[in-house]
């Protein structure tokens, strides 16, 4: 992170360290690796230490995007920008039998939605180019469920994860030994917290989707929840009327099921201050997540990421 | 100034200060329902790192499943497995994170359950420090001191001894102090460097982060002061420079740069360094990163690094400092501890990784194993899920390692099963053993070509292989006549017969069965290297044994035969009356009956004895031996 190294690590250094060794071990023994971008912060993050730890190579594996169709259409061109910019290969998914029946968050319902178009939609994208090792940017602290998983996390054929039959890990010795058709889905920020990501991106100057940073946009309240209406798609309720008001969001998804909040911070600064100071935690805008107790274990048993 | 008010008043200043704030990782550990938990959601409470949303949902789920009645269960913030909120125990361990004025913590809540040692280990291999709980009623019990066994064997050099539920003794500081004796007894016999006890109420939140107005007769921190001010600094940066290659980053003609994560010591371009195992030296040309090129990298960081001289260096080689390289070696004195439900089977080959590098291993019988009770070092065959024991382990090639002691990331590594793929032992290099070095191999005139010419013949194994009854002798039988009538010169290890001889002293455990398919593949090794083609019958249930006779041999000398005759068969033949002896249950470990058969995945040669006759049968195999070429027609 910086030209001359101090003799003691600093926390973030140790991280960004932690996360390359990761990177460097799945891409030597695994046969057809792959990072999950979501165009997330957190992938930002992932994606930045994956031109590091390769450098002066271009990361060998590409990028894949699970594309629900109704993602923030910034994200989306945030997304193309900057894979061109960087020179890599970019797939994109969505499910072609859910885009024929038209699936959406409005007309299926948010459960629905995002288990075909985004949980079917990864296990279809995963089978298909047959990947066996996949990075994604989860962190433990984000959810309980993932305060207990392992930075290697192995997946049946099936995609299904066994919380209670987790093969220990070691040191940092990583076991990626597995029988055909069975993958590993790594997480190389399992031990970054949300402040971390937040500071990571500030001292390195990632670029990251302006959706983070406070602005006038249009948006309805549901459910005491504020949704922006990214597009024509969303049916407006009979006398609502999308106002202009001046908010961010602190977790980018599908713009139908992702919460603004409001908010007048429009520099990095800003916007860890206001993280520090609030009293509620990131996934409370993500309305998935309000489905059903304990549903991140179960969507994560069925093959979500 | 309070932490809160400088994030408003000046975020910079904070974020300069948080960033330079020290890492300590941590466990805790202990018995199962010693409060470990219970603790670490206290920790995180109170030092405000639960959000509103994360406290309305806990306050629901305590009332819904916790074991506090209308209170909050504070165990439930970490154990977030559906199946550990329904059986209000641990399971797996939680990975937790927070941060004071002066530290940043990351915390692994491992589970006291005796079924999931191997998750607490998990935690522990990475920890600075361990919290070791007792229950105050109970007292020290065995899981206690397997804990603390553990946590010391792995290197962890800072132990918190925190007594909790204090509530319920009537925070009695006569009751912690005769646990606290009572432990030391116990720790003295263990290399625990720093050891400081604590009582606690994780419940009520006494010593946890603030004092107790209960018990104003103890006098040092409470446990988050503890370990906001324990000095756990490794010197690592002390250590002499190693650095395991992961990966040759060679992105065109011009650049060769070996990319790995330091583990130990410092470097700086202009460095001699010595690539092991080969030995070949070199210097350091540049230190490369992303950023710009680096004066000098210490221990902990990924690099990238170029050499003055093009030498050929692959991952897993060592680049150290050559002036204290590691050492070399093929034999290792190990402590291991087993991870699998499976028991280790002593010259088993497993998959070996060490901090890069993937290679075959075979574990010799313990030479002792450790009672976590006594500490006392008991005589043992093989290593049960979560024992201890002391080892000497074989690998398939030199490598370069240091001991644990010296160096955790070097001296450390994992087994792997070739069938299941799992984890199922962890180790520690304590010291190499010279054996190999000192037996040369001794090169002889008449070698295994001048044998087989004189003989006018290829030699091979003839690899027979299925259940008892299948008919394995019988046919090998058959085939040697055939071959004996066609002049060739050949031979049949048969398992009783060797048996009787050589391996009389096996019975018919896994851990017995895999040394005895051991012992006949390296005679087979030895009868071919005399040129006669080898006609090997035994049941040899497991895959990796034959596996492993298989990479003793020149490719294509192996022949493996799968007499595949169903087991009803072979039961109602039953030449010896042993199947009705197994099922009497008068026979123990029986193939087919109470001990497993797998069978060959890709055999050369496959026979169903059940519609084909024992002269058909040789037949088959005498034509197989023909198409490879290893007779003529
Ligand atoms: N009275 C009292 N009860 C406590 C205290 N600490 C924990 N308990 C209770 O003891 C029980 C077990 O607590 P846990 O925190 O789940 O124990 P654990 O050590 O994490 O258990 P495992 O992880 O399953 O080994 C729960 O009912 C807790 O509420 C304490 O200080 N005082
Ligand atoms: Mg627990």
């Amino acid at each position: 992170m910086s030209a001359t190294a101090q003799i003691h690590l600093t926390h973030l250094q140790r991280l960004e360290a932690e996360a390359i060794h990761i990177m460097r071990e799945v891409v030597s023994e695994a046969q057809n690796p792959v990072m999950l971008y979501s165009v997330g912060k957190d992938s930002a993050v992932m994606l930045h230490l994956a031109m590091k730890a390769f450098y002066p190579s271009k990361p060998p594996f590409p990028l894949l995007h699970v594309d629900t169709g109704w993602k923030f259409k910034e994200m989306i061109s945030f997304r193309d920008d900057l894979v061109a910019k960087l020179g890599l290969e970019l797939l994109t998914h969505t499910n072609p039998e859910g885009l024929a029946d038209g699936v959406g968050p409005f007309t299926h319902g948010s459960a629905v939605h995002t288990d075909i178009m985004k949980t079917q939609a990864l296990k279809q994208a995963l089978d298909k180019y047959e990947f066996d090792a996949a990075f994604g940017g989860a962190r433990r602290d984000e959810e309980k469920s993932r305060a207990k998983e392992r930075i290697f996390s192995f997946r049946s054929a099936q995609h299904q994860w066994d919380p209670k039959n987790q093969r220990p890990e070691l040191w940092s010795i990583y076991n990626v030994q597995k029988h055909e058709g069975e993958s590993i889905r790594v997480f190389p920020l399992s031990n970054w917290t949300e402040l971390d990501i937040w500071q990571y991106i500030h001292l390195e100057q990632i670029p990251i989707v302006p959706l983070y940073f406070a602005a006038e946009r249009p948006v309805v309240e549901r459910d005491g929840t504020l949704i922006m209406v990214d597009d024509d798609r969303m049916p407006l309720k009979d006398g609502e009327q999308p106002m202009l008001k001046n908010v961010r969001f602190r977790t980018l998804g599908c713009y139908p099921l992702t919460g603004a909040v409001e908010s007048t911070a429009n520099t990095l600064q800003d916007i860890i201050q206001e993280m520090l100071l609030t009293r509620t935690s990131e996934r409370q805008g993500r309305v998935i997540d309000h489905d059903q107790s304990a549903s991140m274990e179960k969507k994560k048993q069925e093959g979500y990421f | 100034m309070h932490q809160s008010d400088l994030i408003s008043s000046d975020i910079d200043a904070y974020l300069k200060a948080h960033e330079n704030k020290s890492l300590l990782r941590f466990i805790t550990c202990g018995s199962v329902d010693d409060g470990k938990s219970t603790l670490i959601g206290r920790l995180l409470y109170e030092s405000k790192m639960i959000f509103e949303d994360q406290l309305t949902a806990l306050e629901q789920d305590s009332k819904k499943v916790g074991t506090q009645g209308e209170n909050i269960d504070f165990a439930l913030l970490v154990d977030g497995l559906a199946a550990e909120r329904e059986q209000g125990i641990t399971i797996d361990v939680a990975y937790r994170f927070f941060a004071t004025e002066h530290r940043k913590f990351i915390v692994a809540d491992t589970p006291g359950h005796e079924q999931y040692t191997r998750n607490m280990a998990t935690g522990a291999s990475t920890a600075d420090l361990a919290v070791l709980l007792i229950d105050a009623r109970q007292g020290v019990l065995t899981q206690t001191k397997r804990h603390a066994f553990i946590a010391s064997q792995l290197g962890v050099r800072h132990i918190v001894l925190a007594v909790n539920k204090m509530d319920l003794v009537d925070y009695s500081e006569k009751v912690f102090n005769e646990i606290v004796d009572d432990f030391k007894t116990f720790a003295d016999q263990l290399d625990i460097p720093n050891l400081h006890a604590i009582p606690v109420s994780a419940l009520a939140g006494d010593n946890v982060v603030d004092g107790s107005r209960y018990m104003p007769w103890y006098e040092g921190p409470s446990l988050l002061g503890y370990l906001e001010a324990v000095d756990v600094e490794t010197e690592e940066t002390s250590l002499p420079f190693r650095m395991p290659v992961q990966w040759v980053n060679r992105p065109d003609l011009d650049f060769r740069g070996y990319a790995g994560r330091i583990a130990g010591g410092i470097v700086r371009p202009g460095d001699d360094v010595r690539v092991l195992p080969s030995g070949k030296q070199s210097k350091i040309a540049r230190i490369v990163t992303m950023d710009s090129d680096l004066d000098e990298a210490v221990s902990g960081q990924s690099v990238t690094l170029t050499l003055t001289d093009e030498i050929d260096i692959s991952r897993g080689d060592v680049i150290a400092t050559s002036e204290t390289p590691p050492e070399i070696s093929d034999q290792f004195d190990t402590t291991i501890i087993w991870l699998s439900e499976e028991p280790m089977l002593p010259g088993r080959s497993y998959r070996m990784k060490t901090s890069s590098r993937l290679v075959s291993a075979t574990v010799n019988a313990p030479k002792h194993k450790t009672d976590v009770n006594t500490l006392q070092k008991l005589p043992a065959k093989t290593l049960q899920l979560n024992e201890i024991g002391n080892c000497t382990l074989a690998v398939d090639r030199p490598i370069a390692f240091d001991s644990y002691n010296e160096n955790r990331q070097t001296g450390s590594f994992i087994l792997i099963d070739r069938m299941s793929n799992n984890t199922v032992g962890m180790g520690m290099i304590n010291f190499p053993l010279r054996r190999a070095a000192n037996i040369h191999w001794q090169n002889l005139d008449i070698n295994k070509a001048a044998n087989a010419e004189q003989k006018g013949q290829s030699p091979a194994v003839l690899w027979f292989t299925g259940l008892s009854g299948s008919g394995k002798s019988t046919i090998a039988n058959e085939v040697q006549r055939r071959l004996f009538a066609s002049g060739r010169h050949s031979f049949i290890l048969d398992g009783d017969n060797v048996r009787h001889g050589l391996n009389r002293d096996l019975g018919f455990t896994d851990a017995d069965r895999v040394e005895n398919i051991r012992r006949v593949a390296e005679v087979s090794k030895l009868m071919v290297d005399a040129g006669l083609i080898t006609l090997v019958s035994f049941i040899s249930p497991f895959r990796a044994e034959r596996d492993l006779a298989r990479n003793l041999m020149e490719e294509g000398e192996f022949i493996e035969i799968f007499v595949n005759t169903p087991l009803s068969v072979a039961e109602t033949r039953d030449p010896k009356g042993l199947y009705k002896k197994a099922r009497a249950g008068n026979l123990k470990n029986f193939t087919g009956i109470d001990s497993p058969y797998e069978a060959p995945e890709n055999p050369e040669i496959e026979i169903n004895t059940d519609d084909m006759s024992v002269e058909d049968a040789a037949e088959r195999v005498i034509n197989g031996l023909i198409e490879r070429g290893i007779i003529e027609a």
